[in-house]
């Protein structure tokens, strides 16, 4: 049964206001969600004030200006800068994204930028979600090509057109915006596998050198693991590299029903 | 040694934060009606259950449908009964696996909420005319 309220340790309190950059003319505000796993209090939203005439345009560039000009403590994590590794994947004025693809004044729907870890996910620390299920059910979809017949002398080929199935599935940086965007993954993240890992089924189902086809299917036959999805399409919404994986669950849906008739 | 025991990890904020799509809220809404629709059997039930039971029964029955009150009800069970029908279409749209671009996932959201009111005005339009 879905739960909607937050757990009694998880329920938010209001933080600490950090000084307005003294001398700066143009100033936004940041209310950023932190927890510190080094003491017992709840998890509190902080505000922020960035210069952005001191601070680049993404909200990854205003995170690091508050990291190195205000408040050192503020975790996150980021590596790439450049949307490719999806590190810095969080939840922005409301929606999923990855912080240094979107833009500060993307978000201002409300005055402020509010940020939240990705949501329904268990906290590190501050802006860091653990993934460790996301990764395990990824592995669980087992993403490599699996084959019968012998390997070729030279690589297994492929023609122009079947590789062509491959587009808009394999650019997935698995970076878990449109898995933590969707409700039925909210209520049921523990026996339903979740859009990023779906595509991934997916991406594999359709491979046309891909021999397991079947052995797939078969696992994905179940009420939970591939049916919990009700296309409710936060996940296309979601994604930052503009992939649909509600889309690819309705093709899986779709080879379910054909393989039986 | 003393054993250091990290605090319980919090669970990050979901339904309370989450920015509302047309995709999710006609989701819901479609949830909400099905759920509705049972009270809408049972009122369909009530109404059979006096028919069968003779002509006084179904007068009454007839009577507490016909009331301002009762067609309030009637009115809200079109609406939903109608929602729940559209919204059923648009997921067999989907469910065959069309209507997945950014505009149309949208736009079909959208216009299954608009269209599930007109349907009912037209419904009861009708009603009243053929009265």
């Amino acid at each position: 049964m879905a739960e909607f309220n937050l757990p009694q340790n998880s329920r938010l309190t209001e933080g600490k206001a950090w000084p307005k950059p003294a001398g700066a003319k143009k100033v936004t505000e940041f209310k950023v969600y932190r927890w510190n796993p080094d003491d017992t209090a709840n998890p509190r939203t902080d505000t922020y004030y960035v210069d952005r005439e001191d601070c680049g345009p993404m909200v990854l560039d205003a995170l690091i200006w508050i990291k190195n000009k205000v408040d050192p403590t503020l975790t996150f994590r980021r590596s790439c800068r450049e949307g490719i590794c999806g590190s810095c994947a969080m939840n922005m004025d409301g929606k999923n994204g990855l912080a240094c693809t979107t833009g500060i004044d993307e978000c201002g729907s409300k005055g402020k930028v509010a940020i939240y870890p990705l949501p329904h996910m268990p906290v590190v620390k501050d802006l860091v979600p653990d993934l460790t299920r996301f990764y395990a059910q990824h592995a669980s979809i087992e993403p490599w090509l699996k084959t019968t017949t012998p390997a070729p002398e030279k690589e297994w080929s492929q023609a122009k057109d079947d590789r062509e199935k491959l587009d808009g599935l394999y650019e997935c940086i698995l970076c878990a915006c449109c898995s933590t965007s969707c409700p039925s993954y909210w209520w049921n993240g523990d026996r339903y596998l979740g859009p990023a890992a779906l595509l991934q089924a997916y991406r594999w189902l359709i491979d046309s050198r891909d021999e397991a086809t079947g052995e797939r299917l078969d696992d994905l036959e179940d009420p939970f693991r591939l049916y919990r999805c009700h296309t409710i399409m936060n996940c296309a919404n979601a994604c930052p590299k503009g992939l649909n994986p509600a889309k690819a669950i309705a093709e899986v849906k779709k080879m379910m029903v054909a393989r039986q008739v | 040694m003393a054993e250091v025991k990290p605090a319980a990890r919090p669970l990050s904020p979901h339904l309370q934060i989450y920015r509302w799509s047309w995709t999710m809220a006609m989701s819901v809404a479609h949830r909400a009606t099905g759920a509705a629709l049972y009270g809408g059997t049972l009122l369909v039930a009530f109404w059979l259950v006096a028919a069968a039971s003779g002509p006084a029964a179904y007068d009454t029955a007839q009577a507490i449908a016909g009331s301002v009150l009762g067609r309030l009800v009637l009115f809200g069970y079109t609406f939903v009964l109608l929602h729940h029908m559209v919204g059923g279409l648009r997921h067999f749209v989907w469910d065959m696996g069309h209507g997945y671009d950014p505009q149309t996932r949208m736009n079909l959201a959208k216009f299954s909420g608009l269209v599930s009111g007109v349907l009912t005005l037209l419904v009861w339009i009708a009603a009243y005319a053929l009265r």
